[in-house]
């Protein structure tokens, strides 16, 4: 390289520019890192008649209904909501640093667990003095499931759904099956079905929460409502004896379940009870969004899972139930009183089911004249249970369900004379998840 | 790497080439009298600001994912964090019934990558080189895969493999009750499964990297050894593969990542359910969500690195020594 006097000089008014150029650039993108964290604040001031509620209300179905609902509250008390809707998955795995952050006043979630572990984090706003005037609208179960661990109300249901076996009217009555009540007639009709050409239980568990169900419905039936509570809360051990019945019992209907189920969604194990090739399925009422033809919906019947010990009878619904809660510190908190009061209402309820008409209403009080047979079903069995559990990811640590329980369970269904081992498994991990805070 | 060269050059730039110690005083002053503090700040400025940037983005997250892979914490609050030194290594090692099948996957992953789409490429590359017609449609169609996302190969695979509707089993009629094939959730086919998808994306990769590699080799090779009389294959193994040596390291170091960095396709076809468990989806199971197992996650990255680590230093070393030869 040979450089001559006059080489460095020349290109270098074009260089400097260009330096300059790019400088400018980096000063412009170092002034936009402030702008874009301010959007990240919450630009809602404390505006007495604006409340912000954060929805995970996604779908078309249940968000047009919650719109006709806030519209309605509208109108009662002069209140905007101002909804803030976020992808209903995105809104679940984004909720621990979503309530930490900004978040806006009221909030979708859960019932049970889950609503327990944040109000135990604070991150969560006692709300006893609503619950002064919508108390009576609520049987006990739902209050017991609006409780934190200190005993004070964080939630407000609104809606609710079952978990139970689905059948075909028309096939139970073309082959002459009754709807069993007890283990034994369960097992005799899974033979009978299997006989007849049937797959007795349709069964996908490829998004690996339906096997969570079956679990479900085996232990608080076997073993009751208070076991099954304190297995989830990480207190009985996972190598008791109890446990391993619940798994005995499932590997005795287990061959009568559909084949081929790790790599089938719901939906899909949904449609074999729709073409009646299956005889039942046990799934939540969501189930019934598969029967998209009116006679085939009509057609559709369920049943609470069988009982297994007579002690406990079917005295345990799991009904998974949605509802809300306010955030730590809500900018508007007479509002938001205001706001739950009227989502405590029966008045609420009704207009949410007029749009959504595939759960049922949480409070008793709601008019159930609109109901569907399906509906009212549901409703009954839902009021009538004892206790309500609220499906094993929200009644449990949702870590511990899905790092440990999702792949064991799915192991299990694989290969179910492996449990043994896998129950030690399954407990040495929960042991050290319970064990950190 | 662009950072590395931008944050050499205010260094290097004042300082003279030291072959050119004859023009020394000339340069230094022309030096002097071009860097005005004007042009000093720029360029601190254009050093600063992409260093900020990649220690930022690159080192103190790493270094925070180590730190925390010593911790658990459950991401609210960082006084929640509590220092437990190797337990969530012990247990990794020890009671994870997932971690060791998704060490043994990703080198499953890597030993299929390289022993079959890998040759098939070349192969492929060898072919299409020969300017045989419509060379060019075919270099599009076997390109193809590669410019689908990799969520967009899992989406349409797992459509294929559907155990009820998929291509397969309807051809097969293996879905009725009793022949049931299931693809995507036997823990012995679906791994193999989803390289099947994987291998079909990557054979498009590795025939572009050799065709590429293979234009620039020298024609006058092909002329000699073919007067020499060498037949298409001896041409091939001792003239044109040896040629090849700058693409197969290319190719190796794309390999190795790609087997390390498999998630994508595997969380679309199965969530990576028993069978197809990666490193990358259990670190991703266990942050990301509502599980927040922060601290233990990290500890599963923290070996993902050092895995990828132990590859990519041998290689760097050994290519910087070439460097420093040439």
């Amino acid at each position: 390289m040979q450089h001559t006097p006059s080489g460095p000089s020349l290109p270098s008014p074009s260089r400097r520019s260009l330096l300059r150029g790019i400088g400018g650039a980096a000063v412009l993108a170092g002034a936009g890192i402030p702008l874009l964290s301010a959007c990240g604040g919450s630009g809602a001031s404390s505006d007495p008649k604006t409340v912000t509620l954060g929805s995970n209300a996604s779908d078309a179905v249940p968000k047009k209904a919650f719109t006709e609902v806030y519209a309605a509250f509208k109108k009662q008390s002069g209140l905007t909501v101002d909804v803030n809707t976020k992808d209903h998955n995105t809104f679940q795995e984004q909720i621990n640093s979503y309530l930490q952050g900004t978040p806006d006043d009221v909030f979708n979630w859960f019932a049970g667990y889950r609503m327990q572990f944040f109000a135990a984090k604070k991150l969560a706003t006692p709300i006893d003095d609503v619950w002064q005037k919508i108390g009576d609208n609520f049987p006990d179960a739902m209050k017991k499931l609006s409780k934190g661990e200190d005993g004070k109300y964080y939630f407000v249901p609104l809606t609710t759904y079952p978990w139970a076996i689905f059948y075909r009217k028309s096939v139970f009555q073309q082959h002459g099956y009754q709807v069993p009540t007890t283990w034994d007639q369960l097992v005799a009709l899974c033979k009978q079905m299997k006989k007849d050409g049937l797959v007795p239980i349709a069964f996908g568990d490829k998004d690996a929460w339906p096997a969570m169900g079956t679990f479900d419905q085996i232990n608080f039936r076997l073993n009751g409502y208070d076991f099954h509570v304190q297995l989830m809360a990480g207190k009985a051990s996972w190598t008791d004896a109890k446990v391993k019945a619940v798994f005995d019992h499932w590997t005795e209907i287990l061959p009568y379940h559909q084949d081929g189920a790790m790599g089938r969604t719901w939906q899909d194990a949904a449609q074999t009870l729709v073409s009646k090739k299956a005889g039942m399925y046990l799934l939540g009422s969501f189930v019934a969004q598969q029967f998209t033809n009116k006679a085939d919906l009509d057609d559709l019947d369920f049943f609470a899972f069988p009982e297994i010990n007579p002690a406990y009878g079917q005295d345990t619904v799991e009904a998974p139930t949605d509802g809300f809660m306010v955030s730590k510190a809500p900018k508007n908190h007479a509002g938001v009183v205001k706001l739950l009061e009227y989502l405590g209402s029966p008045d609420a309820e009704e207009t949410y089911l007029k749009t959504d008409p595939s759960v049922v209403a949480a409070s008793s009080k709601a008019d159930t004249s609109s109901y569907s047979v399906l509906q009212k079903k549901a409703f009954e069995m839902i009021s009538g249970a004892k206790s309500l559990t609220q499906f094993m990811d929200r009644d449990s640590r949702p870590d511990f369900t899905s790092t440990v329980m999702q792949p064991a369970l799915q192991k299990f269904i694989q290969d179910p004379k492996g449990v043994d081992s896998q129950l030690s498994s399954i407990e040495r991990q929960k042991k050290t998840i319970f064990a950190s805070a | 790497m662009s950072t590395d060269t931008t944050t050499k050059s205010p260094e290097a730039a004042p300082e003279p080439p030291p072959g050119a110690a004859s023009k020394k005083k000339a340069v230094t002053r022309g030096h002097r009298r071009l860097l005005t503090r004007r042009d000093r700040i720029t360029l601190a400025l254009m050093a600063g600001v992409p260093t900020v940037l990649h220690v930022a983005l690159v080192w103190v997250t790493a270094l925070a994912s180590i730190a925390l892979a010593f911790t658990t914490w459950d991401g609210i609050g960082f006084d929640s964090i509590q220092w437990v030194g190797l337990d969530n290594f012990k247990q990794l090692f020890t009671d994870n019934p997932q971690f060791w099948p998704a060490v043994q996957h990703n080198v499953v992953w890597f030993v299929v990558l390289i022993l079959i789409p890998t040759p098939f490429g070349l192969f492929l590359a060898v072919q299409l080189d020969k300017k045989i017609r419509f060379s060019r449609v075919y270099q599009t169609a076997y390109f193809l895969p590669v410019v689908i996302s990799m969520a967009c190969i899992g989406f349409v695979w797992q459509l294929v493999y559907n155990p009820d509707t998929g291509l397969i089993n309807s051809i097969i009629g293996a879905n009725k009750p009793g022949h049931y094939i299931d693809w995507i959730g036997n823990p012995s086919l679906n791994l193999w499964a989803v390289l099947i998808a994987a291998s079909w994306r990557h054979t498009g990769y590795m025939m572009i990297l050799y065709l590429a590699g293979l234009k620039s080799v020298d024609p006058s090779l092909r002329e000699a050894a073919a007067l020499d009389g060498a037949n298409e294959w001896q041409t091939f193994k001792s003239v044109i593969f040896p040629t090849l040596r700058p693409t197969n390291t290319v190719v190796l170091v794309v390999t190795i990542i790609e087997s390390l960095r498999a998630f994508d396709l595997v969380f679309v076809f199965n969530k990576g359910a028993q069978g197809t468990e990666l490193l990358s989806i259990l670190v991703t199971n266990n942050i990301i969500g509502e599980s927040s197992r922060i601290g233990y996650g990290s500890a599963i990255a923290v070996v993902l690195l050092v895995i990828s680590l132990a590859v990519i230093i041998p290689y760097l070393v050994a290519t910087f020594r070439k460097e420093r030869r040439a």
